[in-house]
Formats: C-alpha cells, structure tokens, sequence
C-alpha cells in the first residue's frame, strides 16, 4: 500500500514538473514584465508544491521546513520586484511612496 | 469533517481488528482513495491555470488563470497531503504550507494586477475573436519582417 502511495505521489510530482517547464514559457516570452512576474509567482506556488510531493516520495518530511520558507520567500519575492519596476529603487518606504507617482514623474 | 471521521475510526480500528474484520486495511484503502481524488483534482486545476497562463490573449485573463493554480489547486494538493500523512508533525507544516499559500498567493495576484494597472496596461475589451489557424499562418511570417 505504501509503494502505491509512493508511485502516486512521484507521478504527481512529475505531473507538476511538466507543468512548471509549460509555464516557462510564458516566462520567457510574456509580452509584458507583468507577465513574467506573474510567470515567476506561479512557477514559486508550484514549487513549493513540488517540494511537499517529494518530501513524501522519499519519505524525508524534513523539507516541509524549506516548502514553507520558499512560500514566504516567494511572496516577499514578488512584493520586491513589483516595487522595484515601479519604484526604480528599493530604498522607497512604502507609507511615503503615495506621495511620489512615478507616472507623472515620467510624463 | 470527513478527515474527524477517517481520523477516530483509524483509531479505534485496532480494537475492532481483533474481532476478525480487516477494518484498518479497509479504511487504509478508503484514506488512499481520498487522497488519490483531491490530488488528482488539484493536479488538474495546476494543469487548467497553466495552459490558462500560456494560451489566455491578455494579462489580466492570464491573471485570472494564475490565481486558480495558486489557490485552489495548491489547497487541493495540500489537503490531499495532509490526509495522507495523518495527525503528525508533517500535517501541521503541511497546514502551515496552505495557510501561508492561502495568505500570500490572492495577496500577491492583487499586488501584480494593482501595479499594472497602475503602469497603465489597458485591458482588451470588446469582442474577441480567436484568430484561426489560416491567419496564423498568414500573418506569422509577416510579424518576423516586421
């Protein structure tokens, strides 16, 4: 019954592989930075889904630790690099960055 | 609820063994099966969010793709874990996995679609016709000259 489980949860994290080198290709080649950023945040979901699957294929649940680590690690990832494109730099506090619009700025 | 129901019967089920009925292997394989359903049901909505991302026309419709892959289908997945490994240490960093993906996913979807907009990126509107595969194959070597 184990190796059942075991070889169900290899084929599901192989499923979840493919599906992140699918979505490598809007990565590579989205229109817009958005796109990407987008690309990045859901290919981070899946790996930390990744992580759990494979945690429980070899049968090691110490890499559950990393799987949330690369949860948080990813959102504040994202929060980063979206401030960065907006911003151009990454000193800007955040309870002042209304004041200063960057579209006006460039217009 | 259904997870209280396996969870108690697995563990009067040793009791229950000695009186001849096979109850734990029983409820092994109905544990199997549920496992077996919600991961293959989050599966399929990470493979419908992905080709959502690769084949949707615009950044916002990709955007709603996403959002099914980072929520349901990770919670689905998550669950299905979690139901397998049963009431240990792993369930609860599995628990915290999906509590802090149910956080910070719907969060950071906002945050990508707020910046855009803000950037100024217009969504398609009006009718939107798929472009036949006749057009592809017209216009495709025209777009590389240009």
């Amino acid at each position: 019954m184990e190796h059942v489980m075991a070889y169900f949860n290899l084929g599901a994290a192989f499923f979840l592989l493919v599906s992140m080198v699918m979505m490598l290709g809007r990565l590579l080649g989205g229109p817009t930075v958005y796109d990407r950023i987008l690309a990045v945040n859901s290919f981070g979901t899946k790996t930390v889904l990744f992580l759990c699957l494979f945690c429980f294929v070899i049968d090691r649940p110490d890499g559950l630790d990393i799987a949330i680590l690369y949860s948080l690690m990813n959102f504040i990832a994202t929060i980063a690099v979206l401030k960065f494109f907006r911003y151009q730099a990454l000193d800007v506090s955040l309870e002042t960055a209304h004041i200063t619009k960057p579209n006006e700025d460039a217009s | 609820m259904i997870l209280a129901l396996v969870m108690a019967a697995a563990e009067t089920a040793p009791h229950a063994e000695s009186a001849g009925l096979p109850i734990g292997a029983i409820l092994s394989v109905f544990r199997m099966i549920v496992v077996v359903i919600f991961v293959v049901a989050g599966l399929f909505f990470v493979l419908a969010g992905t080709l959502g991302v690769l084949r949707l026309p615009d950044f916002y419709t990709r955007m709603h793709a996403a959002g099914i892959t980072d929520t349901l289908g990770a919670e689905l997945i998550l669950f299905g874990l979690i139901v397998q490994s049963g009431f240990t240490q792993t369930s609860a960093k599995l628990g915290l996995v999906a509590f802090f993906l149910l956080l910070t996913s719907p969060t950071a979807t906002h945050a990508v679609a707020n910046a855009a907009h803000q950037a100024g990126l217009k969504p398609l509107t009006g009718r939107y016709k798929a472009p036949s595969l006749d057009d592809i194959l017209d216009t495709a070597p025209e777009d590389e000259a240009h």
